[in-house]
């Protein structure tokens, strides 16, 4: 394939904060009408690499050439007026607006009567883009309405109303169905086919195989390497991305399960959890699979005590009881995970000590006064014991990459001794150095003697590491496997199965 | 420029200490009257009472909340303790009846606010108004007057030279910092105002520490009445009106965030010192109260630029 001129060349790009070197003379070229895959572990540099190129970062070193022309992009308005436009995994959308509303937003077509929005303009324009984007989605809907797939077509579709000739997209998948993300794949390579250069990050590896067509490997705020994906392997890439071979990729080990620690039984919510029964044993690893919405999430909130179930009986440690709150569950060995650990697992403003010790202060205070060398030389230990990358207990978490804060909650739940983990999407967002180290991790609970219920969606993750496999479907526990008998297509078939009779 | 860690990771205090500083050089150089340890200790006595209010704020706003109600509840509380000064109850006891009203006002505040599931904004601003309707009742709109020596002493006493209203704010100062950083209810205040729901699945009791939270609010501003009431010989049913905004600016000034979870005791301290400075100097060289409320104002505002500005070349 002869090579398309370049549209983007960054060269030395250098960015340092207090203490962290967070970019060391990275490059970047993309080329138009390509989707270019942007790979490394977290804190590798590539959220920082990119919020440098969308404006929102100052960068301290380097030069940026867009169409051969060197330009600044000092602010974030300079860079969309460059052409460059951004999908955080978190979006932007104004939740209480319409769709065409915030597609428009901060552009309004003008009306007749100056100062005036014209609405019919404004609908139009919308429902043209998103016709052109082959997703039917109703220009005039509240974007809080929509699901997450729409949502982020909505933000696909802003990008492309400023005439986006880079589009960014920022791990676009971890939230999608199989079914979206073959949707999303077909507007990326249509987007792809008009010229547009899509920089694409990601940590399923099995989607830059379909979907990109070269590949830059970052780590340690480092320039590694750019590969032409037909060209590469899989190990290939993650030898680059970890600077070393994962030779295995789940390191699992069966530990023989000891006694019942946990005991669930017809456990209801009306309109989410129908009648759910499950056991826990000690050293055993439980996979909880099914697609989202089918009630994991709910599940294993309704376990903690942090939703109230309308019925089924619960059995901890041989004592049958009522889980009326969350400070309950903890106080009976159990530990949550949360799936979305920004908003739920972690209180970014405060430091890697507050938030290691924050469910376990009860045992490091007497009187009310909490103990801070106890805290210290706790947090210090697990923080070590879990390798969290960080100049010091005193670290906002705030600061810290997605997998290092993965593992300040972790190092929570340790912390309390928790000994029957739910583990809601333990490895989302995460790098697969980090993930194999959660893995580990998992699996040296289970040797001692821990009990892990861990929610995933991502199929191997739940074949590789589990004892057990749960299927959930519709709020029911639609099957049951052993590890030696579950496969990805049994798994699925279960998961779907309501669905298709 | 490398700072050592201590200051860096305090920097905001130390930013708020040095502009304190500064202010009180540039005032002593414009007025001699300024640095003599009348006028020194005639600033901390005007500071008091904010600073009394503004502390027990600044645990409300580092949980992510705000109380509006402070002012009323400090003329609530004065006028209750008064009548029962009046009634002759013994003055430790009359004490302890204000700062229970004081204390009360604030539980309803915190109740509301937990259970009731209201915002802070909403619950407090009916309680401003309760509070200020009950002083209003409580004396027919009345001041009441003329206490006992023993009662006074609160506000004219010396203890090795030093007023008796700045000892009970420094001891009350340095309790609050202590247990803002040392104990569970200060750990779990950060942890509320940084995170509510992370720190309800971490286990925090968060509704009992946030009806906590408004006790010790209203509790505090029921003890800055006790300390006006003494000082004026008087307690008045309008007393303490706008005393809510003073509070919050010193708050504010000293680099607690209205976002909740970031904040100090001593950052409040200094800003409410940097408040009764300005008031202060700014008396002292004669200019107007009306240039003074324009000021005050300014630098309010000029903080939180300061705050914001700092924050965002940090990214």
């Amino acid at each position: 394939m002869e090579a398309a001129p370049a549209i983007l060349q960054m060269k030395g790009i250098a960015k340092r904060y207090p203490g962290v070197v967070a970019l060391d003379g990275v490059d970047l070229e993309v080329r138009r009408g390509e989707v270019h895959i942007l790979l490394g572990e977290n804190g590798a540099g590539k959220s920082t690499l990119m919020k440098i190129l969308a404006g929102a970062v100052r960068r301290d070193a380097g030069t940026i050439a867009l169409d051969g022309r060197e330009c600044d992009l000092a602010t974030p308005r300079a860079a969309q007026a460059a052409g460059v436009s951004i999908i955080y995994q978190e979006f932007n959308l104004v939740p209480h607006l319409t769709v065409a509303e915030n597609i428009f937003l901060g552009r309004e077509p003008r009306g007749q009567v100056p100062g005036l929005i014209s609405a019919a303009r404004l609908r139009t324009d919308a429902a043209r883009l998103l016709r052109e984007l082959e997703v039917t989605i109703n220009p005039g809907a509240v974007v809080a309405d929509l699901g997450v797939a729409e949502q982020q077509m909505v933000e696909v579709a802003k990008a492309l109303s400023v005439e986006a000739k880079i589009l960014v997209l920022d791990e676009p998948t971890s939230a999608l169905s199989d079914k979206e993300i073959a949707q999303l794949f077909k507007v990326i390579r249509a987007l792809r086919g008009r010229g547009v250069a899509l920089i694409y990050i990601s940590h399923r590896m099995e989607e830059l195989f379909q979907i990109g067509d070269r590949v830059t490997v970052m780590r340690d705020g480092r320039y590694i390497a750019t590969r032409d994906i037909p060209q590469t392997t899989l190990p290939e890439l993650v030898s680059l991305m970890v600077g070393r071979d994962l030779t295995e990729h789940f390191p699992k080990k069966a530990v023989p399960p000891g006694e019942e620690l946990l005991r669930v039984e017809h456990l209801s919510r009306t309109g989410a959890l129908h009648d759910i029964s499950l056991t826990l044993r000690r050293g055993e690893v439980v996979g909880l699979a099914g697609l989202m919405g089918s009630g994991r999430t709910e599940l294993a909130r309704a376990i903690f005590g942090a939703d109230p179930v309308t019925a089924g009986r619960v059995t901890v440690k041989g004592r049958e009881v009522k889980v009326g709150s969350p400070r309950q569950a903890i106080g009976l060995g159990l530990g949550l995970l949360t799936e979305d650990r920004k908003r739920q697992g972690l209180v970014l403003c405060l430091d890697i000590r507050a938030n290691t010790c924050l469910a376990s202060v009860d045992r490091f205070s007497a009187a009310g006064v909490v103990d801070g060398r106890r805290e210290t030389a706790a947090a210090q230990k697990l923080t070590a014991d879990l390798r969290v990358k960080t100049p010091g207990l005193h670290q906002r978490v705030v600061n810290l990459s997605g997998g290092n804060q993965q593992k300040v909650v972790l190092a929570k739940w340790l912390c309390c001794e928790a000994d029957i983990l739910i583990f809601d999407e333990p490895t989302r967002g995460i790098d697969v150095g980090s993930k194999v180290e959660i893995y580990q991790l998992i699996n040296r609970l289970a040797a001692e003697g821990k009990a892990i219920l861990m929610i995933s969606s991502e199929l191997p993750e739940i074949l590789g590491m589990s004892d057990r496999i749960l299927v959930m479907n519709r709020g029911r526990i639609a099957g049951e496997f052993t590890a030696a008998e579950a496969t990805q297509e049994k798994i699925l078939h279960c998961a779907l199965g309501a669905h298709a009779a | 420029m490398k700072l050592p860690p201590v200051i860096a990771r305090h920097a905001r205090q130390f930013g708020t200490f040095a502009v304190f500083v500064v202010l009180c050089a540039v005032i002593s150089v414009l007025t001699p009257h300024f640095f003599t340890v009348t006028n020194l200790l005639n600033v901390a006595q005007q500071t008091v009472i904010n600073a009394l209010i503004a502390v027990g704020l600044t645990y409300v706003i580092i949980s992510g909340g705000i109380d509006l109600s402070v002012g009323s509840i400090l003329a609530f509380a004065g006028v209750v303790m008064a009548h029962a000064l009046r009634l002759g109850w013994p003055v430790p006891l009359a004490i302890l009846a204000g700062v229970g009203v004081g204390a009360g006002c604030g539980l309803v505040n915190g109740l509301l606010i937990s259970y009731g599931r209201l915002p802070p904004f909403i619950a407090t601003l009916g309680m401003m108004s309760v509070a200020r309707g009950g002083a209003l009742l409580a004396t027919d709109g009345r001041p009441v007057s003329g206490f006992g020596e023993s009662f006074r002493w609160l506000a004219t006493g010396e203890i090795a030279g030093v007023p008796v209203p700045v000892l009970i704010m420094v001891l009350v100062y340095a309790a609050a910092h202590l247990v803002l950083q040392r104990t569970k209810f200060g750990r779990y205040t950060y942890a509320i105002g940084g995170n509510e729901e992370a720190s309800l699945l971490s286990g925090v009791p968060v509704r009992l520490y946030k009806t906590g939270i408004y006790v010790v609010g209203g509790g505090l501003a029921a003890l800055g009445a006790v300390l006006l009431t003494a000082r004026l010989n008087s307690a008045q049913p309008i007393a303490g009106i706008n005393y809510e905004l003073d509070a919050i600016a010193a708050t504010v000034i000293g680099g607690t965030s209205l976002m909740g979870g970031q904040g100090s005791v001593i950052g409040t301290l200094i800003g409410a010192l940097i408040m009764g400075v300005l008031r202060n100097g700014l008396n002292l060289l004669g200019v107007s109260s009306f240039i003074q409320q324009v000021v005050i104002g300014v630098v309010i505002i000029a903080a939180v630029l300061l705050d914001t500005f700092f924050k965002q070349s940090k990214r």
